[in-house]
């Protein structure tokens, strides 16, 4: 249920809150397919802990938790040629783009059948065959790079679009600036997507940050500017549409900043002791798939009986997942210990 | 045949592969309107238009990001960097991205960019455009370096790096620029990978590269004039490095000197020597010399900087060395 005074309360302080609304053109079907995103988004995500604690898993993984709506809005939006530029937190980015969560499973298992066949991890999973160009593991070290794909499609003159995101951390490097300027300078068609959740590691933005409106900075860079609400599918949704449609019409890059807050440590076991972690409650009022969820249900669009049956199924997919990566896959052999440093199979040692 | 520059011959090579395919592209400050300081790709915009031979900002970091980026989507861009010593700005994307990607992606994606990088010490233009730091990428599983010294030699391992799957660095020495060569008319390619035996001889080995090829060319034709046969190595390509030529002609004369312009401390001229020990100690009749530029950042004034690097009398001082 939804607790209205506590949204009334929120609103005094998030400044990014925007009311949910039906946006012309999206039809019920598609609706329920992007709640669908969002529930293995987060059903995949709350797997994994338990995986790290189990030893299963290990590494660093970011979770994407509560921040859902925003790759969910924009990225399936996309045709399979376009390019997705991803960051740490990047397991939503490839399940949105029609990632395989079998595949990232056993990524994270470190299996020889996983993605990058154990050799990346979470920070590093990629699908080059539906244009995931990766995730990364330097925040604001993927942005340039994915640029780089936008200008590819700018010399061949396709229509293939990019949408790269990065965080309020990451917008303070100085190269995000740079790809900024270029992609403004020769219009290419990419969408910066800055996913703003308030927190750079352990360091509140404002802190660190002059201007806290950083959509602010595509404007100073001549970059047609949005901000959303990082909780509002729907308003995400209708923006990236129309940036969307004007990189792939070759009318040069958007800036879209998707303000949200970090509700969870900055990686699965960080407890967050250096923040204040009662800020979130209210924000677990609008986390997005509850949210959604209540909005449809208000309008009509879905009962709550299949809401939660997208949520069972998502959890059925999530298991799956774990069986297969747990009792069907395999250790890299060590006899591949050289491969893929360098192409075609040549071994430099 | 016909007799080029080593600076034309780098152009011979871009133009070729330009027109062969259409996914290599060049990049770049003031490549394009200016055709680079050097002259070097002068026209080809005109050619090959705005696209593919592109003016960017002064933004190394992100620009030759974007080069890694369209590699990874498949293009094949050769990234210029002015002068290597400013490769610090994109050291990131070239050390994190474009070497590791292969890797990190378990081989689903490639990155065959080229970085064109001008280096070495001449001309007075002091410690930041003069650096050799061609050192630093050897130690990055994941990349090649190559050093090619002659325009027959550029335009063969330029054109093999540009259509090579992976990310290769090109350091070029400024003072190379001018050197002429016989570079044969049709098409042919250079092995990266595969060193040159510039001068054969009997009784001393020195391992060189680029430039100081020249120099130890020069103490070589000195020291044959006093009974001394020198057979001198250049390299052409650090990563992967050809210690099979090299060991091999270590096996007939039992001494050498490793030359490198670039500081001596932590440079490759320490590695070789060590990889050499490791190879065939017992071939040696005399410790291995190392010959790098002083451990000192470069001079602007003249004398200072002609201090700083190795010269043929210190190349000739280590060979006598070795038969003390």
């Amino acid at each position: 249920m939804k607790d209205s005074k506590c949204i009334e309360e929120l609103k005094k302080e998030f400044d990014a809150y925007a009311e949910m609304y039906s946006p012309e053109g999206l039809d019920r079907e598609e609706q329920i397919r992007m709640y669908s995103i969002m529930w293995l988004m987060r059903k995949f995500e709350e797997a994994v802990k338990p995986l790290w604690m189990a030893n299963k898993v290990h590494g660093y993984y970011h979770p994407y938790i509560t921040e859902e709506a925003i790759a969910t809005a924009i990225i399936t939006q996309l045709k399979k040629e376009d390019y997705v530029g991803s960051t740490h937190r990047g397991h939503g980015h490839l399940i949105a783009k029609g990632g395989n969560i079998n595949k990232m499973m056993a990524e994270l298992f470190g299996k020889e059948e996983g993605y990058n066949k154990g050799r990346g991890g979470s920070m590093h999973i990629s699908d080059m065959s539906i244009g995931m160009l990766g995730a990364s593991g330097i925040v604001g070290a993927a942005v340039a790079p994915a640029v780089g794909s936008a200008l590819k499609s700018w010399i061949k003159g396709t229509d293939d679009v990019t949408v790269v995101f990065f965080g309020d951390g990451g917008a303070n490097a100085g190269s995000v600036s740079e790809s900024m300027n270029m992609a403004a300078a020769w219009k290419l068609p990419v969408i910066f997507v800055c996913e703003n959740n308030q927190w750079a590691i352990a360091t509140d933005y404002a802190r660190i940050t002059g201007e806290p409106d950083l959509y602010k900075r595509g404007t100073g860079f001549g970059i047609p500017s949005y901000r959303c609400d990082g909780y509002n599918i729907y308003q995400i949704w209708e923006t990236a549409k129309a940036a969307i449609e004007r990189a792939r019409a070759g009318e040069g890059p958007t800036f879209i900043e998707c303000k949200t807050m970090r509700m969870l440590g900055h990686h699965a076991t960080d407890d967050s002791w250096y923040r204040d972690m009662s800020v979130c409650d209210k924000y677990w009022e609008i986390e997005p798939i509850k949210r959604m969820g209540e909005f449809m249900v208000e309008n009509k669009l879905a009962t709550p009986e299949e809401l939660e049956a997208i949520e069972a199924e998502a959890m059925k997919k999530v298991e799956a997942s774990i069986e297969y990566a747990d009792t069907q896959c395999h250790e890299p052999s060590p006899d591949t210990f050289y491969d893929y440093i360098y192409t075609d199979g040549e071994v430099i040692k | 045949m016909s007799i080029i520059t080593l600076r034309e011959s780098i152009t011979q090579a871009l133009r070729e592969e330009m027109a062969l395919d259409e996914n290599v592209f060049i990049m770049g400050c003031d490549v394009g309107l200016r055709g680079n300081p050097f002259g070097i790709t002068k026209g080809l915009m005109n050619e090959y238009g705005e696209k593919r031979v592109i003016d960017t900002p002064i933004s190394e970091a992100a620009f030759t990001g974007l080069g890694v980026g369209a590699a990874i989507a498949g293009m094949r861009p050769l990234v210029e960097i002015l002068y290597a010593d400013w490769i610090t700005l994109p050291m990131d994307n070239i050390v994190n991205t474009a070497a590791k990607t292969c890797y990190m992606f378990g081989g689903q994606a490639n990155v065959p960019i080229v970085i064109r990088a001008p280096f070495g010490v001449g001309g007075g233009v002091a410690a930041q455009h003069s650096q050799n730091n061609e050192n630093w990428f050897v130690h990055v599983p994941g990349l090649k370096v190559i050093t090619p010294s002659t325009p027959y030699d550029m335009k063969g391992m330029l054109k093999s790096a540009i259509r090579d799957n992976g990310p290769v660095i090109c350091f070029e020495h400024k003072r190379n620029y001018s050197v002429k060569g016989e570079v044969p008319d049709g098409e042919y390619l250079v092995p990266i990978g595969k060193a040159a035996i510039r001068k054969t001889g009997t009784d001393c080995t020195i391992v060189a590269y680029s430039y100081m090829t020249y120099v130890a060319e020069a103490a070589a034709k000195e020291l044959e004039k006093d009974g001394i046969s020198c057979e001198v190595i250049d390299l052409r390509s650090l990563l992967p490095l050809d210690y099979d030529t090299v060991m091999e002609s270590i096996k007939k004369t039992s001494r050498v000197v490793v030359v490198t312009e670039a500081p001596l401390r932590g440079s490759i001229a320490g590695e070789i020597v060590g990889e050499i020990i490791d190879r065939g100690f017992d071939l040696l009749d005399a410790p291995p010399q190392r010959l790098g530029s002083k451990n000192s950042p470069v001079a602007y004034n003249e004398g200072l900087e002609a201090m700083c690097t190795p010269k043929k009398e210190d190349i000739i001082a280590a060979v006598r060395k070795t038969f003390e």
